[in-house]
């Protein structure tokens, strides 16, 4: 017996040095690999395009956001390793297009196809073009209608949307809600959440055009702050902060009744407490539109398919893929000639009550108005996001935290 | 002239044939250990961005003096190494000390308490810390669960200083413990009984014999997990990230409480992308490991036998 098990596992490694050494499908196919974090909605379209194409065999491996943004990074740094085409989202490309030479640049003249924002963010300083878009995260409030009764508030959607056109009357709310609201449950899932919503949709987000960060005297932001703060002191939040696991069990044990929502947040709900299905829906958010979030696919310089690596990533980013992405995993296009198509515009999401996604997002998608990315704008949310979680643990007052958040950023 | 020439070479195969031999390690250690050294050592003193080392600049020591001077959250970082360091190897070695006296008595089923010590030392890190994080949650954490069952409150593990490195420090006591322990017993295996025997005759009781006999003569034992457990607790890195995962892991903590050096360097290298600066922080901390190793030496040469 311990031979044999010696035996499997000197098998194992050989097996798995050989599996090292062999690149590229040994069937004559050219494999194009495509790195990609969370749920980009693209199993079926992978099958779709190697019917088309009997030579191409795609691979494509996952990761989590963090991960594979900081292994993108020490790919594209020693010049080894990187997928033939690599996914960044918004909160990562400024870092990645100041590098623009490690990318292949795609062409301008499809450039029609998306919102100008979208694709002037993934513009390099020189103008060369990095990433096509993928998504966009239109912003909503996913809230949980089962809740909301127990509370004794409407959970109708038109009635909900009407007691929150701005995020003063959405907190109003939050105190109604918790004054009847069942044990366990607060208002909104934490403050870094509805802090990220407030930010997005200030007209001038951390940075000014000029790259310096202003956030210190951005007025907008400081009321968005107090109000959040407000919120927390009131007990209206559960504490917990966006894509930790102790969120993930949240959603589980129905510990907040609403959540700020881009349209990428509806697919990880249905991926963490697919039990909840039918108590989600969906109401406009406050302060009318917004975007947290979205994506672009690249194709870096190293691969060594780069040329069917632009085919794919263009196709798939194309309008009619993008239609299909939304129609079965519910992100929302970034290409705004669907926003008027009748599948995209009437689409209906079953998990959250039949809410109508489609209209829902793409009103918030046409009333956004674009806010300027500033280079590390990834790395302030995440202060801002631990400034908001001292004030939730009790570790500092509002204004102490703000102040070293502004500090830490601008030092 | 036949005889002559294999003399000369059996006297050659003597004089050079032991450094052909232990050649493979330092071929290795060469590449993967002094050339990244070195090279670590070169880029600490660039200013460069980790995607764009063409454009690197020669700056000196700047970023040390930076570092030392006037970089508040390096301080803390290292502060934190240092609370975490004695919050594990203390505890480590005492109670591998301890495990080790117990599984050397006559047990049933002797073999599998000691193989079952070495269990948590070989399941994956990964693993072992997201399991602890969830024993640790707010909310829904076994442990806070217990508290309150007991009448104690909830405690927010993550958000507190002390509250954090006790958690951090719970996860590599229980992953080193029985790894250190091993190696305590299999030296107490080899301390002679007729030593043992001459103090009961002395009058000594069990606790005496333990201080006075067990712990001096595994002296050398204890010195080398000592270094060991040092060296690797000032680099703790994937502890600390996975206890808060989600996109500040890098900042240990909202107010950075238990981000470590080792994490500090991660989040300059690898979220900022600032590959100089990281690798001057990768120099302090490989001075600091050096420093802080030969204290925990000295201290732990100090126990002699009387």
């Amino acid at each position: 017996m311990r031979r044999t098990g010696t035996m499997v596992g000197v098998g194992l490694l050989a097996a798995s040095l050989l599996a090292g050494c062999s690149s590229g499908a040994s069937d004559g196919k050219t494999r194009i690999t495509i790195g990609l974090f969370g749920n980009f909605g693209y199993q079926q379209l992978f099958e779709e395009y190697e019917k088309a194409h009997p030579d191409i065999d795609i691979t494509d491996r996952t990761a989590s956001y963090s991960d594979h943004h900081k292994n993108l990074a020490a790919h594209l740094a020693t010049n080894n390793g990187a997928a033939d085409i690599e996914a960044v989202d918004v909160g990562y490309i400024n870092q990645f297009k100041a590098n623009p030479n490690q990318f292949t640049e795609l062409k301008s003249d499809i450039k029609d196809r998306w919102l100008d924002w979208k694709w002037e963010a993934s513009l390099s300083k020189d103008g060369k073009q990095i990433g096509y878009g993928t998504d966009i995260g239109g912003l909503a409030i996913c809230y949980r209608r089962d809740l909301f009764e127990a509370a004794g508030l409407p959970s109708d959607r038109d009635q909900v949307s009407a007691l929150w056109p701005t995020w003063e009357q959405f907190m109003a709310t939050g105190k109604e809600f918790a004054a009847k609201a069942p044990a366990g449950a607060k208002f909104f899932d934490g403050g870094p959440t509805v802090l990220n919503a407030i930010v997005g949709q200030a007209p001038t987000g951390y940075y000014d055009k000029s790259d310096k960060i202003v956030v210190g005297d951005n007025a907008d932001i400081r009321k968005g702050w107090d109000l959040v703060a407000q919120g927390v002191a009131d007990g209206l939040s559960a504490g917990l902060l966006h894509s930790t696991p102790q969120w993930n069990t949240g959603f589980k044990q129905g510990q907040f009744a609403t959540l700020a929502c881009p349209a990428w947040m509806m697919a990880k709900i249905k991926d963490q407490a697919p039990d909840t299905a039918g108590k989600w829906d969906l109401a406009a958010v406050p302060g009318g539109g917004g975007n947290w979030g979205g994506s672009y696919l690249t194709v870096p310089k190293q691969g060594k398919n780069v040329d069917k690596a632009v085919e794919l990533a263009t196709w798939l980013t194309a309008p009619e893929q993008q239609g299909k992405v939304f129609a079965n995993a519910g992100l929302l296009p970034s290409t705004p000639s669907l926003y008027s198509e009748q599948s995209v515009a009437t689409k209906q999401d079953a998990f959250f009550n039949n809410a109508p996604v489609g209209r829902v997002f793409t009103d918030a998608a046409r009333a956004f108005k674009p806010q300027y990315q500033g280079p590390k704008a990834g790395d302030v949310q995440t202060e801002i996001g631990n400034a908001m979680q001292r004030v939730e643990q009790g570790k500092q007052s509002p204004d102490e935290s703000w102040t070293q958040f502004v500090r830490d950023v601008t030092r | 002239m036949k005889t002559d020439w294999r003399e000369r070479r059996h006297r050659w195969d003597i004089r050079y044939a032991p450094y052909a031999y232990i050649a493979p390690y330092f071929l290795l250690f060469s590449v993967f250990g002094l050339f990244p050294l070195l090279y670590t050592a070169w880029v600490s003193m660039q200013d460069r961005n980790l995607l764009d080392g063409d454009a690197a600049t020669f700056i000196g020591l700047d970023n040390y003096v930076e570092l030392l001077t006037a970089d508040p959250y390096f301080w803390n970082a290292m502060g934190n190494t240092l609370s975490l360091w004695l919050l594990t190897t203390v505890p480590q070695i005492l109670f591998a000390l301890g495990i080790a006296q117990l599984l050397n008595r006559r047990l049933r089923g002797r073999t599998f308490f000691r193989m079952g010590v070495l269990l948590p030392n070989i399941t994956s890190v990964a693993a072992v810390t997201i399991v602890f994080a969830q024993l640790f949650g707010r909310d829904f954490g076994l442990i806070n669960w217990a508290l309150e069952l007991f009448g104690a409150g909830r405690i927010d593990w993550q958000a507190g200083t002390a509250s954090s490195h006790t958690a951090i420090a719970a996860m590599v006591v229980w992953r080193w413990t029985g790894y250190h322990a091993l190696i305590f017993l299999a030296s107490m295996q080899a301390i002679p009984t007729s030593v043992y025997e001459a103090a009961r005759l002395d009058g000594a009781n069990g606790w005496q014999q333990f201080w006075r006999i067990t712990v001096p003569m595994l002296r050398p034992q204890i010195i080398f997990s000592t270094v060991i457990a040092t060296a690797g607790n000032m680099r703790l890195l994937a502890e600390p990230l996975l206890f808060n995962p989600g996109a500040g892991a890098e900042t240990g903590g909202s107010d950075r409480q238990f981000q470590t050096a080792a994490l500090y360097l991660y989040e300059h290298g690898f979220k900022k992308f600032d590959f100089g600066y990281a690798s001057a922080i990768a120099w302090l901390l490989v001075i600091a490991t050096v420093l802080i190793t030969g204290l925990s030496y000295l201290a732990a040469r100090r126990i002699r036998t009387d």
